[in-house]
């Protein structure tokens, strides 16, 4: 009862016999509703159960089934069979990361980086719990909450030139967290994350090809938080060679 | 991790370019007009001159001449990066170069009107 037939062309790689990766391609009987995870659960399930892959939720929020998908980044419980009817997918692991196993990638960089740029809330002084809760207006709220919305699947790496030309950029996804908590009304870290986010490794590496806000399942826009850091960072740079206290939060 | 210098010139490249998207086209316009066109009295060259002789005059043309460079060098510079070319300090000497000598240029001959 399967309503479409799918070639799916998936890169194979076990660094234990392969020396380099290859391409296997499976037949898969497809449902029209579809997308293409349950295609590639098809294969482990019923053709070949040494595929490797990450996935979880299966509904665009865990953000772990990131790969390409005839060359793009996508999720692929978000990428419907339907629009590859008729013609051979590619489906590679994310770009710009090492192979781990067949759709695998190694995401080790990005978690460093992530680190790095301190992804949560910094108070100079915490105010004791008696005091109750750090209180927040709706629109302080929405300040920063379209950069929460990030499930780190990292398609936005995949798909920057900046990156796959510098390794070191810290990339989309790592400075779109600094930012979103750059904006957070209750924090007060700008200035210690700026040590990393303003270095030249920071946001000074992005060229606005714009490829990361594209490619977002999530419409977080990152191109966006990096434009309006670089705003930031120049306005405190400047603060601080003129001498007024750039190190303020 | 040191911060990096370049706000120094991302800041007149953003000024620069926010400037030039919306001057430069006027300016291409004008231009042609002047060049193929009959250009309106506004743009005779007393009018031009006079404008050019007056403070504020001066101040606009010399904001508008520097930042266009400013920005042109930036933006070259990383379009060349985009394009491949690995020679990133050179680029930069040369066109942040080109622009401080075009600020000095422009500063200089402005006061001279
Ligand atoms: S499986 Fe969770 S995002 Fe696709």
């Amino acid at each position: 009862m399967s309503d479409l037939q799918l070639e799916l062309e998936i890169l194979r790689y076990d660094p234990e016999q392969d020396q380099e990766p290859r391409f296997q391609t499976y037949s898969v009987p497809c449902q029209e509703e579809w997308v293409v995870l349950d295609a590639i659960n098809y294969v482990k399930d019923h053709i070949d159960s040494t595929l490797s892959y990450r996935w979880s939720c299966h509904m665009a929020v865990c953000g772990s089934c990131g790969m390409m998908i005839d060359g793009e980044p996508k999720l692929a419980c978000k990428a419907f069979v339907r629009d590859y009817v008729n013609k051979t997918v590619r489906i590679e692991p994310l770009a710009n990361f090492p192979i781990e196993r067949d759709l695998v990638s190694v995401l080790d960089d990005f978690m460093n980086k992530l680190r790095r740029v301190k992804p949560y809330l910094i108070r100079k002084e915490e105010k004791p719990l008696s005091e109750g809760e750090y209180r927040q207006t709706p629109a302080e709220l929405n300040k920063y909450k379209q950069y929460t919305l990030c499930i780190n699947c990292l398609c936005c790496y995949a798909a920057c030139p900046q990156y796959a030309l510098i390794p070191e950029f810290i990339g989309p996804a790592a400075l779109t967290m600094a930012h979103r908590y750059n904006q957070d009304s209750r924090d007060q870290g700008r200035a210690q994350r700026e040590e990393e986010t303003a270095s030249h490794e920071g946001v000074w590496d992005c060229a606005f090809a714009d490829a990361c806000s594209l490619v977002c399942p999530k419409h977080v826009d990152p191109a966006s938080a990096l434009q309006q850091m670089k705003i930031t960072s120049t306005v405190d740079w400047y603060l601080e060679h003129l001498g007024m206290g750039g190190k303020k939060s | 991790m040191a911060k990096s210098n370049k706000p120094l010139v991302w800041g007149l490249f953003a000024a620069g370019g926010t400037l030039t998207a919306f001057v430069t086209p006027v300016l291409v316009y004008v231009t042609l007009m002047a060049a193929y066109g009959d250009p309106p009295a506004a743009l005779d060259y007393e009018n031009i001159q006079a404008f050019a002789a007056n403070w504020l005059g001066k101040l606009a043309l010399f904001v508008v001449i520097s930042l266009s460079l400013w920005f042109a060098a930036h933006r070259l510079r990383t379009a060349l990066h985009g394009l491949g070319l690995r020679a990133d300090t050179a680029i930069a000497v040369a066109g942040y170069g080109i622009s401080a000598v075009g600020t000095v240029l422009a500063a200089y001959y402005l006061v001279q009107i």
